[in-house]
């Protein structure tokens, strides 16, 4: 189809949806005038029924903790999706020959870039590491978490050791972090069964609101989901790192 | 203006849309796909706000504070970890194509099908 025809039957389409968008947005309530059931009851019961100071965090692991674990394997597919699509033409020995030539890039890279990544992988790791733990109490939790200590991953390719996140990817780290934060965000899930409960119910102890241990099993579904989002994210960067490599290599 | 962020949020869906019909290279594609996802962030969103009221966190705000809808927000953080991941993917079928096609204009994609 022409570039010109796709236009011509894209713009009257367009213009009926746009005009569908307006008619249902003219219906929806007023905003900043909130009505919704579930919002208003879930502010006024989470913190008394799951001791879980993070309204959020209680919705996506616990009372929707079945759309989590959903999201979650669509995650770990798309992870597992890039990183075969991205090996398929690609040789250990061109991954091999890709880390050599990095070897050498180390010392391409500016003495301060080298001397600030370095600097900030720890503080990095750290700082994932409280948002996960806290996700219960304060805005985080395993999906953000997870992300903040796959970038101090890339701090350390930054830093010009490209070497380095070889070794701790070296294929299979990452890889059964990846694997090993998805089972257990399922074994938490059929954990309920255990205990005679439904799948994905809270079957721990709630604990204090405010403490570090407390809302039951959403701190341990946010460790799991910060492990595959850590996993899952560096196996994704580390793929396309190697493409550009190898790219850099052959050209 | 009390449709303006559903104004928004629509304005958003039919840019990307736009972008994507009009593409000529596919990782322009991939993010035009990331705009009209964002349109659904800013609806999700807009829906859930209510005026004056606080964040639904209750670390540090008495329990029995108004709050915006916390559900919506939890949707949203679904909605962003799915398109990242869904990015990252398409961005790899697009390195495919570049590998065996020796073109990212889409134009041309279906011409060597075809």
């Amino acid at each position: 189809m022409s570039r010109r025809a796709r236009l011509a039957l894209f713009l009257p389409a367009a213009l009926v949806l746009a005009v569908g968008l307006l008619w249902s947005f003219a219906d929806l309530p007023p905003f900043g005038h909130y009505s919704g059931i579930y919002g208003i009851v879930l502010g006024h019961v989470a913190v008394a029924q799951r001791e879980a100071t993070n309204v959020v965090s209680a919705v996506t692991f616990d009372y929707r903790g079945v759309d989590t674990l959903g999201e979650e394997f669509i995650l770990f597919a798309a992870a597992v999706g890039s990183a075969i699509l991205l090996r398929a033409q690609r040789g250990e020995d061109a991954a091999g020959a890709a880390a050599e030539r990095s070897d050498r890039r180390a010392d391409v890279v500016a003495r301060p870039v080298r001397a600030l990544g370095a600097a900030l992988v720890a503080p990095t790791i750290v700082l994932g590491a409280y948002i996960i733990a806290h996700g219960q109490l304060t805005p985080g939790g395993g999906f953000q978490g997870g992300v903040i200590l796959a970038s101090a991953a890339v701090l350390v390719y930054a830093s010009g050791q490209y070497l380095a996140v070889r070794v701790v990817r070296g294929v299979a780290p990452i890889e059964i972090a990846d694997a090993l934060g998805a089972a257990g965000f399922a074994l938490i899930a059929v954990g309920g069964l255990v205990f005679g409960l439904a799948a994905l119910h809270n079957f721990l102890g709630y604990g204090i609101s405010g403490s570090l241990f407390s809302a039951g099993i959403i701190p341990l579904a946010n460790v799991a989901v910060g492990v595959e989002v850590a996993g899952g994210v560096t196996l994704i960067v580390a793929e396309f790192l190697d493409q550009a490599l190898m790219r850099r290599r052959s050209g | 203006m009390s449709v303006f962020p559903y104004i928004v949020a629509g304005w958003l869906l039919l840019v990307g849309l736009w972008g994507i019909v009009t593409s000529r290279h596919l990782v322009h594609l991939v993010i035009c796909l990331s705009v009209m996802q964002s349109s659904t962030y800013v609806l999700l969103l807009a829906v859930g706000y209510r005026h004056g009221a606080k964040a639904p966190i209750f670390a540090d705000i008495p329990s029995g504070t108004q709050v915006v809808d916390p559900v919506v927000q939890a949707l949203t953080l679904t909605d962003v970890v799915v398109e990242a991941t869904v990015a990252a993917l398409l961005l790899a079928l697009a390195v495919q194509a570049q590998k065996r096609f020796g073109t990212v204009d889409p134009d041309e994609l279906g011409a060597l099908r075809g």
